[in-house]
Order: C-alpha cells, then sequence, then structure tokens
C-alpha cells in the first residue's frame, strides 16, 4: 500500500456535502472512470463484451444504463465512460483491458472528473439556471453532454437524482456555479 | 393631501397602502398601481424632462413603449436610470426621482435650450460643432454630453445577481391578452407543454384596462379565471414580468423575467432578473399592438397622453389623470374613452374628433370634424385650443387629452430575422408580413385583429394550426366591432408639433431631413434621432413615416420602415452577464498543486483558464526577478520542481498510432521504440508550424502525446479532425487525459537523486536504464501506479513525473520533503521561461502562426521519406527564399543593455523602418545563469549571421541598443547536462 493520502476534486479530505433548501448536492469521490473505445474492425465485439459486463444493451446516444458495479455513458460512436465504485476498481483501466482484450482501447479517466450528485423538490428548477439541457424531461437512463458556466460536463439522472460531471481543474468554478443556481431556486 | 386623484374601481389593492418616495417627496400608493399610476392618483403630472430641450413632460403612455415619464429608480449603487415610471410596480419604500434637470425639475435651469430650439433643430450638431477640429473632444462633445441625454449611471458596482436560464416547451404564447390567453389555454387543454410570457405584472393586457365584457363577466375577470386555469396546469409555466425580448435562430426566444425588481431589493441568494433561453417548437405572438398619437402643436406637455393609456389609469389603476379630461381622436376609440371617463364621474371636456361623421354623445359635447391646435400650460396641461369644423377656434379648459390616433401592431418579434411588416390600408398600419421567423405565427392584435371576439378566435386558431389540432374550442362571446379610423398624422399649422416625444423630433424636424437631402427613412433616422432611444420609437416612428411619405409624395409602404432589432425594450446589460462577472467571469481550471502553492505564496498567472504558478517570492525578495533568478539558479545549480499538470496530454491507442502520429507530426514516430519519448512538431496544412510537444510510446499500440499548455485543446481538436475525416479507416482512438494525470517536471543534477527517493526501488532510473527520452509506467512511494518521462525543457538531467491526480497534492508534498537535503526550490512559469529561452527552446512567442520549421530551425525535422500534414506546402517557394527569417539568440553589446521583446533589427548603421526590417524578437528575459540579457528573434538569413552586430529598435518605447547575433542555444548547447 502506497502512502500518499488523496484529495477530492475540491481540494479536501473528504467529500463536500451542502443541504441548500430542498437541495442535496454531494461530492462524489467513489467513482472510478474509463473510456472504452471499440478497435476498428472490432465494434460488435467490444458491444458484445459490453453487453456482458452490464448485464444490458450498451447505452446509445443521449442515454446511460445504470447497472452494478459497472455503469456506462455513451460518449461517442463505439465509445463509451465506463464508472464502478473506486474502492472497488481503483485499477479500472486494467480490469477492462482483462476484459476488452484487443477489441477495445481503455483509457483511465478516473481522475479527470468531478462528480457532484443533486436532489431535491428544486433540482429541475437548480439545473434550468444552469445548462440548455432540457432537464424536465430528462428520465433515468438519459445522459448528455452539456456546458454549465462554460464547464462541457455530462449530466446524468438516475433513479431521481441528477449527476453532474465536469473536469475535475474546474471543480471549484462548477461547485461555486451549482451553489449559487441553487441559492437561486431555493 | 393624498391620492387627489385616487377614484374608485380598477385592480388595486387598497387594503394595503404603499408609501413611496419621488423627488424627495414622499407619497402613498397601493398594491397593483406602478410608479406613474401612483404618481397621477397623487396629482402628479410632471415626471422628467425632455432629452434635447428641457420640456417639462409627463407619462403618454401606460406600459413599456412610454417615450417621457422616465426616472431614476432606486438609488445608492442600486440606482437604475431611464427606468419607465409606466412600468415600475410599486412597492414601500420605492424611491425614485426624475432625470435630465438642473435645479429642481418644476424649475430645469437647461429649459433655457428651450428658447433656442430654432437653432437647435436636426443636424444642428453636425452643422456647428465643425470646426476646429481639435475643439471636438475636449469643449463640444463634454458639454453637449452634459447638456443632453437622459439619466446616469451610478458608477459603482451593481450589487444584484442576474441569473441566467433555460426552458423547453412545445409552445411559447408571448403576451397574455385576450389572444395570447386563448391560445395558451386551447393549447394547455391539449396536453402540450406551454410557456405563457408576458411583460406587465398582472396578465389579462388590454382586457385588464377595458370596459369590455367577454361571455358573461367583465374582460378583467375572464383572464383573471383564464390565468387561474392555466395557473393549475402541470403542463403550464406561467411568465408574468416577463419581456420577450427577442426572436433568435432555431426557434430559440431570448425572455427577461423581472424576479426582484417589485421588491425593495432581492431576497438573499436570489437574483434581480434572470435572462432565459427559450427552445421551443411553436411560438404564438400576441404582443398585441400600442396606440399612437396625433402631433399638434405643444402637443408634449404633461396631461397629454393616449387615449389607450387614460383609460388604464381610469379602469385598472382608479386614477384619474385629471379631473376634467377631453379627448383627440380620429377612431372610434376617443369615444370609447369619453364613455369610460364619463362612467367613472370624470368630466368630459369635449371630444375633438377630426371625423365628420364623429358619433354624438348627450353626455358631453362632441366637436366633429374638429382639430386640436395648441395647447398651455407651463408644467402640466391647462386648456386645449380646438378648431371647428367651421375654422373657427376656441380654449377649452382640461388637466389631461386623451389622444388616440390609431394603433400599431407590435410586429417587432416577427421582423427580428430581418422580415419586413407590410401596410395594411383598413388599419392605417403595418401588420406582420412577408416571411416570419420559422415556427413564428401571429394573433390578435399584433395581427392586425382589432376586436375581442377577434383577438380570441385567433388566439384559438392559431393554437390549433400550431399543434395540429383539429378542432377549434367554443370561444366565450365578445364585442366584435370593426376598427373605424380615418388616417391622421399631425395638424398642419405653425409651432412646434412633437412626433417623438423622448428625442424632441418634431414634424418641423422631419420637414427639414427632407428638405436637406436625408430622405431614405434610415437617414431620415440618423439625422433626425427619430425613433432612438429607450422607446425605440414604438409611438413615434409611423408618424415620421407618415410625414415622410407625404413629403415625398410616396404612400408610406413605399418609404418603408427601419429594422427591428432585439431586444424588444432596455434590458440591463448585468442580465446578459448573468453569474460571470468579477472573479465569476469564466472558469478557471486549478493546478493539482494549487492549494500547496498558495501555502508557499506563489504568484499565479492565467495560462489559458489555468491558475500557474508563476514563482514563489520568500522573506526579503522584494521584487520578482529575484525570485525567478534565484529559481533558476537552485535548479540548474541543484535541483527543482513545476508543476507541469497542464501541458495537454492525449492518449492515442489503437494498431494504427504510430501510423497516425506519422501523419500528425512532420518528423517520423513509427520506428520509435517502446519506451522510448520523441520530440515532435506538428505543421498545419499549409506547412506553417502548428505546435510542439513529446510523444512517448508506452506500447505498441499506445501513446501518451503531449501538446503545449495553450493548444492542448486544439490540437486535440485537430487530431480528431485527422481521425474522423481525413484518415477514417485507420484503427486509433483519442482521449484527453490531461486532468487525469498530476505531472511535475523534476530538474537539475540532482533530479535523479530525488526521484529515486519517490519512484520505488523495482523501477531503475539509473542513466543507463532510464536514459534521456526514456519513458516507462511505474510505481512510487511504495506501489501508487504512475508514469515517468525523462524528458527536458530547462536543459537539465530532468523527469515528468505523473501520478493519478488525486494524489498530485500528495505528491509534491512528498517531493518537496525528500529533496530538501537538496535545497529542493519550487519553480514557476517566469524560471520555466527563462530556462527554455537559455536553452533556445521555441514556445508560443516563436510558434506564433506564422513561423515554419525552417524559421525554427528546426527544417531537417520536417521528413521527406514520408507523407506527413503540412510536408508538401511546408516546401512552398515563398517558404524557403534565401532570406528566410531564422530563429537566432541576441545578447546586448553593453551587458547591462535589455533586449525587449517585440523590438525590431535594423543594421547597424542606416534607416530605420518597416522597407529595412531585418527580424524581430520573439523572447527575451535576464539570464542569471550568464549575468546579462538575453533574447530569442528571428532574422532573415540569420542562420549564417552569426557575430553580426545589428541595432534592435522599438520606436515605440523608444530603444535603440546593440546586438550581438548569436547561437539561439546559450546554454549547455551539446546537451551535455540532460543527458547526465
Amino acid at each position: 500500500m502506497h502512502s500518499l493520502p488523496p484529495q477530492t476534486a475540491l481540494g479536501a479530505q473528504s467529500a463536500q456535502q451542502d443541504v441548500i433548501g430542498t437541495l442535496s448536492l454531494t461530492e462524489v469521490p467513489d467513482v472510478a472512470i474509463a473510456s472504452v473505445a471499440a478497435r476498428k474492425g472490432h465494434e460488435a465485439a467490444c458491444a458484445k463484451t459490453l453487453q456482458k459486463l452490464l448485464g444490458a444493451t450498451p447505452p446509445g446516444p443521449g442515454e446511460m444504463t445504470g447497472t452494478t458495479p459497472y455503469a456506462a455513458i455513451w460518449m461517442a460512436q463505439d465509445q463509451w465512460l465506463l464508472c464502478a465504485p473506486l474502492h472497488s476498481h481503483e485499477d479500472i483501466a486494467s480490469l477492462l483491458k482483462e476484459e476488452f482484450g484487443a477489441d477495445a482501447s481503455i483509457t483511465e479517466q478516473t481522475d479527470g472528473w468531478a462528480c457532484f450528485d443533486i436532489s431535491g423538490a428544486a433540482m429541475h428548477d437548480m439545473f434550468e439556471r444552469l445548462c440548455p439541457a432540457p432537464v424536465r424531461s430528462m428520465q433515468t437512463g438519459h445522459a448528455t453532454r452539456t456546458t454549465i458556466h462554460h464547464i462541457g460536463c455530462y449530466l446524468m439522472c438516475q433513479d431521481g437524482a441528477f449527476r453532474v460531471m465536469a473536469p475535475r481543474s474546474s471543480a471549484g468554478s462548477l461547485y461555486h456555479a451549482l451553489i449559487e443556481a441553487a441559492r437561486s431556486v431555493s | 393631501m393624498s391620492q387627489i386623484n385616487r377614484i374608485d374601481g380598477g385592480q388595486i389593492d387598497r387594503t394595503q397602502t404603499l408609501k413611496f418616495n419621488f423627488n424627495a417627496k414622499t407619497y402613498t400608493g397601493h398594491p397593483g398601481d406602478t410608479l406613474a399610476s401612483a404618481l397621477l392618483a397623487n396629482g402628479v403630472r410632471l415626471m422628467g424632462r425632455s432629452f434635447k430641450y428641457h420640456r417639462p413632460r409627463g407619462p403618454l403612455t401606460a406600459g413599456s413603449e412610454e417615450p417621457n415619464a422616465l426616472v431614476e429608480l432606486r438609488g445608492g449603487a442600486r440606482a437604475e436610470p431611464n427606468t419607465r415610471a409606466t412600468t415600475i410596480e410599486l412597492y414601500n419604500g420605492l424611491w425614485a426621482r426624475s432625470q435630465n434637470h438642473l435645479g429642481p425639475l418644476g424649475l430645469d435651469v437647461m429649459a433655457v435650450n428651450d428658447l433656442f430650439s430654432d437653432f437647435l433643430s436636426a443636424g444642428f450638431y453636425y452643422k456647428t460643432f465643425m470646426w476646429p477640429a481639435a475643439f471636438w473632444e475636449k469643449l463640444y462633445e463634454p458639454v453637449i454630453r452634459r447638456a443632453a441625454g437622459l439619466g446616469a449611471l451610478s458608477g459603482k458596482a451593481d450589487p444584484d445577481t442576474y441569473d441566467k436560464g433555460y426552458l423547453h416547451c412545445d409552445l411559447l404564447v408571448i403576451g397574455a391578452g385576450p389572444s395570447g390567453l386563448m391560445a395558451a389555454r386551447t393549447a394547455a387543454r391539449a396536453g402540450a407543454q406551454v410557456i405563457l410570457t408576458d411583460e406587465d405584472f398582472r396578465m389579462g393586457g388590454r382586457l385588464n384596462s377595458e370596459t369590455l365584457e367577454i361571455g358573461e363577466q367583465t374582460g378583467a375577470d375572464w383572464a383573471a379565471d383564464t390565468v387561474a386555469e392555466l395557473a393549475a396546469q402541470p403542463n403550464v409555466r406561467l411568465m408574468p414580468r416577463t419581456t420577450s425580448i427577442g426572436a433568435f435562430d432555431h426557434g430559440i426566444y431570448g425572455a427577461v423575467e423581472r424576479v426582484s425588481d417589485h421588491l425593495h431589493r432581492p431576497e438573499d441568494g436570489k437574483p434581480r432578473q434572470i435572462l432565459w433561453r427559450i427552445y421551443t417548437r411553436q411560438t404564438i405572438l400576441c404582443a398585441g399592438a400600442t396606440e399612437r398619437p396625433i402631433a399638434f402643436r405643444n402637443n408634449d406637455r404633461p396631461g397629454i397622453m393616449l387615449g389607450s393609456a387614460v383609460r388604464s389609469y381610469v379602469n385598472r389603476f382608479g386614477a384619474a389623470p385629471a379631473r376634467q379630461i377631453a379627448v383627440f381622436t380620429n377612431s372610434d376609440d376617443g369615444h370609447k374613452t369619453a364613455q369610460d371617463l364619463h362612467a367613472k364621474g370624470i368630466r368630459v371636456a369635449g371630444v375633438i374628433d377630426i371625423r365628420k361623421d364623429a358619433p354624438r354623445s348627450d353626455a358631453y359635447d362632441v366637436f366633429a370634424g374638429s382639430k386640436v391646435t395648441d395647447s398651455k400650460g407651463r408644467l402640466g396641461l391647462r386648456r386645449i385650443e380646438v378648431e371647428r369644423a367651421d375654422g373657427t377656434r376656441h380654449w377649452i379648459d382640461c388637466g389631461a387629452l386623451a389622444v388616440s390616433g390609431g394603433w400599431n401592431p407590435n410586429v417587432h418579434l416577427t421582423c427580428h430575422q430581418r422580415g419586413r411588416p407590410q401596410w395594411n390600408e383598413s388599419l392605417a398600419a403595418f401588420v406582420p408580413g412577408g416571411v416570419l421567423p420559422p415556427g413564428l405565427s401571429v394573433a390578435g392584435a399584433a395581427n392586425g385583429v382589432m376586436s375581442t371576439a377577434g383577438a380570441l378566435r385567433s388566439g384559438a386558431a392559431a393554437a390549433c394550426t400550431a399543434l395540429s389540432l383539429k378542432a377549434m374550442p367554443d370561444l366565450p362571446e365578445a364585442e366584435d366591432a370593426p376598427l373605424s379610423i380615418t388616417p391622421f398624422w399631425h395638424v398642419a399649422g405653425k409651432g412646434r408639433a412633437w412626433l417623438d416625444q423622448q428625442n424632441d423630433v418634431t414634424v418641423k424636424d422631419v420637414k427639414l431631413s427632407h428638405q436637406e437631402g436625408y430622405r431614405s427613412v434610415e437617414h431620415l433616422k440618423r439625422y433626425t434621432t427619430l425613433g432612438m432611444a429607450t422607446d425605440q420609437g414604438k409611438t413615434s416612428n409611423v408618424g415620421g413615416l407618415a410625414i415622410l411619405a407625404e413629403l415625398a409624395g410616396k404612400s408610406i409602404p413605399d418609404v418603408g420602415t427601419t429594422i427591428f432589432r432585439p431586444p424588444y425594450t432596455p434590458t440591463a446589460i448585468g442580465v446578459f452577464a448573468g453569474r460571470s462577472r468579477g472573479k465569476a467571469f469564466k472558469p478557471t481550471r486549478k493546478t493539482p498543486s494549487h492549494i500547496w502553492a498558495e501555502e508557499q505564496g506563489a504568484v499565479f498567472v492565467e495560462a489559458g483558464n489555468w491558475l500557474r504558478a508563476q514563482w514563489f517570492p520568500r522573506a526579503g525578495e522584494t521584487h520578482w526577478r529575484q525570485s525567478v533568478d534565484r529559481e533558476v539558479q537552485a535548479t540548474r545549480g541543484s535541483v527543482g520542481v513545476c508543476d507541469v499538470t497542464t501541458l495537454g496530454k492525449i492518449d492515442v491507442q489503437g494498431s494504427d498510432a504510430a501510423a497516425f502520429l506519422n501523419k500528425v507530426y512532420c518528423n517520423g514516430f513509427a520506428k520509435l521504440p517502446v519506451g522510448r519519448t520523441r520530440y515532435g512538431l506538428m505543421l498545419r496544412e499549409d506547412g506553417i508550424a502548428m505546435d510542439d510537444g513529446t510523444a512517448a510510446r508506452l506500447a505498441e499500440d499506445h501513446f501518451v502525446v503531449t501538446t503545449t499548455t495553450a493548444n492542448a485543446v486544439s490540437v486535440y481538436r485537430h487530431m480528431e479532425f485527422v481521425r474522423q475525416c481525413l484518415f477514417p479507416d485507420m484503427d486509433v482512438q483519442l482521449i484527453s487525459t490531461t486532468e487525469s494525470w498530476a505531472q511535475f517536471a523534476v530538474a537539475g543534477p540532482n533530479a535523479r537523486k530525488v526521484l529515486q527517493k519517490i519512484v520505488d526501488p523495482s523501477c531503475d532510473i539509473s542513466n543507463d536504464a532510464f536514459p534521456f527520452m526514456a519513458c516507462a509506467e511505474i510505481t512510487l512511494c511504495g506501489g501508487l501506479r504512475g508514469r515517468l518521462f525523462r524528458i527536458s525543457f530547462s536543459g537539465e538531467l530532468a523527469y515528468e513525473i505523473a501520478v493519478p491526480t488525486r494524489y498530485g497534492d500528495a505528491l509534491i508534498r512528498r517531493i518537496m520533503e525528500v529533496g530538501a537535503p537538496y535545497d529542493i526550490t519550487p519553480y514557476g512559469t517566469e524560471a520555466l521561461g527563462v530556462m527554455r529561452i537559455e536553452k533556445g527552446h521555441a514556445a508560443g512567442n516563436e510558434l506564433n502562426g506564422t513561423t515554419t520549421a525552417l524559421n525554427l530551425g528546426l527544417g531537417r525535422m520536417v521528413s521527406q521519406t514520408k507523407d506527413s500534414i503540412g510536408t508538401v506546402l511546408s516546401r512552398r517557394e515563398g517558404l524557403n527564399a534565401p532570406d528566410a527569417l531564422r530563429q537566432v539568440g541576441l545578447r546586448p553589446l553593453d551587458p547591462k543593455d535589455k533586449v525587449p521583446a517585440g523590438a525590431h533589427l535594423m543594421a547597424a548603421t542606416g534607416p530605420v523602418d518597416a522597407a529595412h526590417d531585418q527580424g524581430y524578437v520573439t523572447s527575451a528575459c535576464y539570464s542569471p545563469t550568464l549575468g546579462h540579457h538575453i533574447a530569442l528573434a528571428f532574422l532573415k538569413n540569420g542562420a549564417e549571421r552569426l557575430g553580426e552586430t545589428l541595432r534592435l529598435v522599438s520606436p515605440l518605447t523608444g530603444v535603440e541598443t546593440h546586438v550581438e547575433v548569436v547561437s539561439p542555444h546559450f546554454f549547455d548547447p551539446q546537451g551535455d547536462r540532460l543527458r547526465a
């Protein structure tokens, strides 16, 4: 076991949590992420492995599949982001490489993203102030690329809550925008 | 004496009394009042001074089209100039004052301008202040600006916040009058997602201001019931206090919601306003129509207002503009005003109708075939002069005059995409026509349908068409009288008849403009300012066109209109900025060592959106150079560490990864062995250098490409373009990993010793096992996965070590800890820059979008044995001239001299001008290693001119110094140190 302590995207030892009115904002550091991109000519084999891992059809454009341990978000043609709990899948890229073999290129993305979960009655009002995505019509399983305060994000809807993933270096700016919007609608 | 002109009725809440302050005097009003209605109820007609002549003015309208009653609302930093008293919702503690006067409102010293009005006609400034030219900026302009104009900004930062937001719907209905309410109701009952916006705080439009009936109800009650029904529908979003300001591309509409303007101050955390971007499939514009006045001599006195405004004040607000009111009209509208006034017990001083067949009344005098020719009353109307059909004239006492000259449909949003309205003869007005924005239809008065029944019918029909509904809903009964109007624009005669009250443009000014050759409607606007400023001529434009048409002998449609542009009404700049202001203007990217660097007192610099440590001052250092010199010397003397996370990292995988890189880099990558890194140069298609960096081969089918910080995004975009569009058959996958890895450069003779304490012993990083340009996936600190690259930007023995970003903070602290015995020194971007200039490495200053590999001294890197992007065009003759710019080093002959970047090189003697330009300095610094200033420059045929003495000049900054041309590799040109 190595001796370096990790830091959250907001630069703390533990995850940030806020409750503003009915809204709950939680930083989620326990997410391992890797991109899976099918190799040329191996698209079908890649999708098959993905289906096996997810136990469901791989998500298409605008979709995610929130299964365990792996959840998948559609990124681009024949490309997905796979998420799993960090505590059990710290080395997610190697784990997936074993599964996909020569059928896909796997790239570790765990620390590329800061992740926040937002839930509460006013969450649609909140996201209406943040991004052009049609948040009121988003249902569980919907995931889209959007921008929040000029930051390119993924916005996902899962079990009555929203999850935002944004580039880690902009976590502070994103958090600031989320908090201001939450106060604005609470 | 309070609210002396308050009368019964209206939609104000008399159970509550609100106190407000206007021009340092306290008044009272009620919820539901506007500032204008409350002031009128208190007997105050004078609310401001005009723009140019400082004429006393009161409200002309009761809505957002108001040209006159502009006030400064709220004091201090929240002050908002040019706010229309007719739209300000009254609240307790409201504070406002009139603007554009010197001295009290009733005794404005600047009113002297009015005496010189004959001189101050249209084009006065253009003609008068022509010369001497030098006087313009220093004298004329400040004086004119001080005398003219509307309100002034507070000059303080706005303490309030503004939000932006995004909404989606099936149907957007703009305007909640009879047609809008009916359209929204029809769509809502059909289950569509509906957004209904209205600029007023009370929905209902004219229904709130008229005494008409719908079914068995008053119009106002029907509106209230319909609004209540819509409010209860989950698929409807009602947005009062929301002005739809523009129709943009692809079914996008802009709307400003005034969330807190009706409050003393916004609640904590809440915005003052929200700028909504509404995405809609279909839109129905139900914006209604704006009444227009008739121009006559002295028609601008406080108390002279539009008939529809008088009805609004009397019927909706229970506020009489005066106790004795006359009416001047060219249609039946004026008679409606008279009947309403009479019903309210207000004395109708007479109805002056230009039509000979005007309807008669038993209750008041009707002067058929007559017109108003003049008025009196210095600070408010006292009497009007009427010219009867037989030519006789007499004066009538009245405190207000209700003028009705017809209606202009509010076509604005139909024209925001360059549409042109069409002239409708029977209305004598422009109506929507031609090509409307896709998905937009128009209903009600905005479409020239002027009866209530027509409005209801057209609103329902538009909703049915927009949503492809088959059955029209049942419609309630309502008045359906056709509009009978006799076009009449102005009363001919002497004196000034005001067309555009906001800009003090008279009928005479339009005539003058025409006489002086400004005959196009666009020229008329610029020459006279007709239709400019906050009201954009909503009450004046058509009148101006009519007079221009009369003069030119053309029809009004032949004269045409000016262009309608968003926003529909004045919009605060703050709401366009939203939350993007001050430190939150744009997102900030922070490096993994940011918190640690802050603890060290680092001075930060923005690079792209990143904040990077520029240098790390230490106690006693009073100048940045001291810090930077120390950091350079410490690094070259022992070891330094720098966060280089910001450099772009692109993961390139696939069986064709090497072949792909062979295409995007001009130098060869196919044969790069696994475990090695290579410097690469990317060219643009046109042969110009685009970016440089390194590519490390981690496996046969896996590279990590680094880019410069500034070009991380553009290089990634370029590579994606190449992958998807140029070589779609290649098996290659790309993804950015810039954010995923925290990366630190550890540089200096003791770099290896420091890293040996970090990297796990199982990873041999000795010079033999891990030579210059080696790379490997390693473990460190007892098993943490990491990457190590032996690359050097500083010219020292150097490594870049990367770990997952969440460990970046811990790693820098550990490096500092284990490096302490070697006095390890953190260095910032300045020291980084100094060291790379000492080494002659190109950076953004040299890769400036105009330079080639040849210019950079990297010409031989462009492989001629393969085809890569930019290779062919890099061979262009013009890029390979014998005297092409070549990168050189410069040292000053006098070691004390600076060699500033941006300065140009000239021959040692001879002229200093562009024709004799030899080249220019791109990067310059003081080299603590060499003890004098040095610079990198591009010099014509520079490679052949080492040892020459040239003059370096910067005429702008007064620099002229002599420099010697030297090799750009100032320090360790053989590279012995980095291979140590």
